[in-house]
């Protein structure tokens, strides 16, 4: 069981609002990435935001270019789950590669407020007395988020040879 | 039993298995990778997680083009460290500044055919489907795992269906085909979905216009998008490349989850309003909305027939606002030169500025200040896209942008070259 505190957006975030794309080639320490994360849709977000704080969003989080600090910045910020109505491909697959949970979740962002906390529990998003399920990753997908992402993955298999 | 999408064939191909249906969790080995500017922070993730030496290095293309000539010194370390990198590697294709947009430069160089799977770190990857390639972009890591192993993880996408029908009108481009289907089917339209084009429309656009559509499919939200190889792809692949290919087509009954058709016949000029690629109108609703810049380039709207559509609305003519044009290669900044469609547009007071990415996403080469609105044949506009959060951006074919230009507010282009 894990609790979660929420900060709450809508849909079609698209990643220059997530991370700008003026910063994507002189920023490189997570420290100075995660300082700048979402910055042009929630400038108070960077302050604010503690370690298992969770992002709650509307459809197609994370839309538009595909670079990785759209991810990076808020997991280095403490962000290890996101939960959306839906998420763009790219974006998913971005979080499952830096061991982000990204949950697919109907319903919940309409209901959750910012500060909002939440309850993980037994494959359950629980918020308010409603249960929400948790959708089922395949076997080989869940294995990277299991090792931590695909760099620590490829860290084991790269010791191992 | 049903037939087989495109991405169906071309990933159970890269995968090396017989067939493959939607939803089937495969490891793709890509034909090529590539990226840009981000090359090196890609080598810290791939150097941090123990490997040494990139597995295919033939198979791997690095173009400067995100920031060239490297605006700062920062911009300037990053390009160093990526030459000695590809010099360490002996990585088969790369491109130095100047050389253009990597979509556009691996095109031109013959380096990806039909049927093959390309993979880039870059969302516009979408791209190549105007080969009858599927191309998809991917994350950094993503990419140092690829030069490490050669393949990555890709559960195989439903695909979607768009017919286009009718020959498009004059003064309307590919473009507006792309902002249609946007507006139509909104940012969201084509999640996590291999876009498959059909119809008699496609053998009507030029090897110019044809990148546009698939290119922008990435605002859809799509994997990848992908039109029929036809005649003109193989007339222009025969030019550039001796390697043989086998296309690939979807199956007659293919299945698909989602269709929409469009007959582009009596197509508007479309625009997109600040700030998403979807809030589209017709042209006719934005007119007369103030400019202080232009912009010709991208991925999507910097080839040589979107100068040439420029030049043919400023020759003779003084602009208002700022013009920048910025070819989206060498080759189309030569043939430009050559056959004074350059000389056209310097006249008539543009800016011409080193083939690259330029001012899309905000790094240099003509930024807007706050409160500046630009028009743009790129294909973001989302809030803060070009540096500054309060400076709106409107999208739209080359006609539309250079017309604008020249009048300093949003205009429709018969105003001008009538």
């Amino acid at each position: 069981m894990s609790e979660h505190r929420c900060f709450v957006y809508g849909d079609n975030i698209n990643t220059d609002l997530i991370f700008a794309g003026k910063y994507t080639y002189t920023l490189r320490t997570p420290e100075e990435i995660a300082s700048h994360a979402l910055e042009d849709l929630d400038p108070t977000f960077a302050q604010t935001v503690q370690q298992g704080d969770v992002i709650v969003a509307g459809r197609n989080w994370g839309s538009g270019s595909s670079r990785e600090q759209g991810v990076t910045s808020l997991k280095w910020s403490g962000v290890n789950i996101i939960i959306a109505e839906s998420f763009s491909g790219l974006y998913f697959r971005n979080c499952i590669n830096q061991g982000v949970h990204p949950i697919v979740c109907a319903g919940l962002s309409e209901k959750v407020k910012r500060g909002d906390t939440i309850r993980i529990e037994g494959g359950y998003i629980i918020h308010d007395g409603e249960y929400y399920a948790i959708p089922p990753l395949s076997p080989s997908v869940q294995a990277i988020l299991d090792a931590g992402g695909l760099a620590p993955m490829l860290a084991k298999r790269f010791a191992n040879e | 039993m049903s037939g087989y999408t495109f991405a169906e064939k071309a990933l159970a191909r890269a995968a090396g298995v017989s067939s493959a249906r939607a939803g089937d969790v495969l490891d793709i080995r890509p034909d090529l990778i590539f990226s840009h500017d981000n090359t090196a922070a890609i080598r810290k993730i791939f150097l941090g997680f123990g490997a040494k030496r990139i597995l295919h290095p033939d198979r791997v293309a690095i173009t400067l083009d995100h920031a060239v000539p490297a605006p700062t010194t920062l911009h300037a370390q990053n390009h160093a460290e990526i030459r000695a990198w590809v010099a360490e590697q002996g990585i088969g294709h790369f491109f130095e500044v100047g050389r253009g947009i990597c979509h556009q430069v691996i095109s031109e160089e013959g380096l990806i055919l039909p049927s093959e799977v390309i993979f880039g770190s870059d969302s516009h990857t979408t791209h190549f489907g105007w080969l009858g390639a599927f191309g998809m972009g991917v994350g950094r890591t993503e990419m140092a795992a690829l030069w490490a192993t050669g393949e990555l993880w890709l559960a195989v996408p439903q695909a979607m269906k768009i017919t286009l029908t009718g020959r498009l009108p004059n003064g309307t481009t590919a473009k507006d085909i792309a902002l249609r289907i946007l507006r139509d089917l909104s940012v969201q339209g084509g999640q996590y979905r291999s876009i498959e084009f059909f119809g008699d429309t496609i053998s009507t656009l030029s090897i110019d216009e044809r990148p546009v559509i698939p290119n922008m499919m990435a605002e859809f939200g799509a994997m990848n998008a992908y039109f029929p190889p036809d005649e003109t792809v193989f007339n222009f692949l025969r030019a550039r490349t001796n390697h043989s290919y086998t296309p690939l087509y979807p199956d007659n009954d293919a299945v698909y989850e989602a269709e929409y058709a469009l007959d582009v016949s009596d197509l508007a000029p479309q625009i997109a309003l600040p700030n998403q690629p979807d809030n589209v109108v017709d042209l006719d609703q934005a007119i007369g909305t103030p400019i202080q810049q232009a912009f010709i380039g991208t991925c999507t709207g910097g080839r040589y027939e979107d100068l040439v559509m420029a030049a043919e609305v400023v020759r003779g003519k003084k602009i208002r606002s700022r013009l920048i044009v910025i070819p989206a290669s060498a080759d189309v900044m030569l043939r430009a030169a050559q056959t004074g469609v350059l000389a056209d547009l310097i006249s008539a007071g543009a800016s011409i500025a080193t083939p690259g990415c330029g001012p899309c996403m905000g790094n240099h080469l003509g930024v807007p200040a706050s409160d500046e609105a630009s028009i743009s044949t790129g294909s973001r506009n989302f809030k803060g896209r070009m540096g500054t959060t309060d400076a709106p951006i409107y999208l739209a074919n080359a006609y539309v942008v250079a017309a604008s230009a020249v009048c300093g507010m949003i205009v429709h282009p018969d105003e001008v070259m009538s």
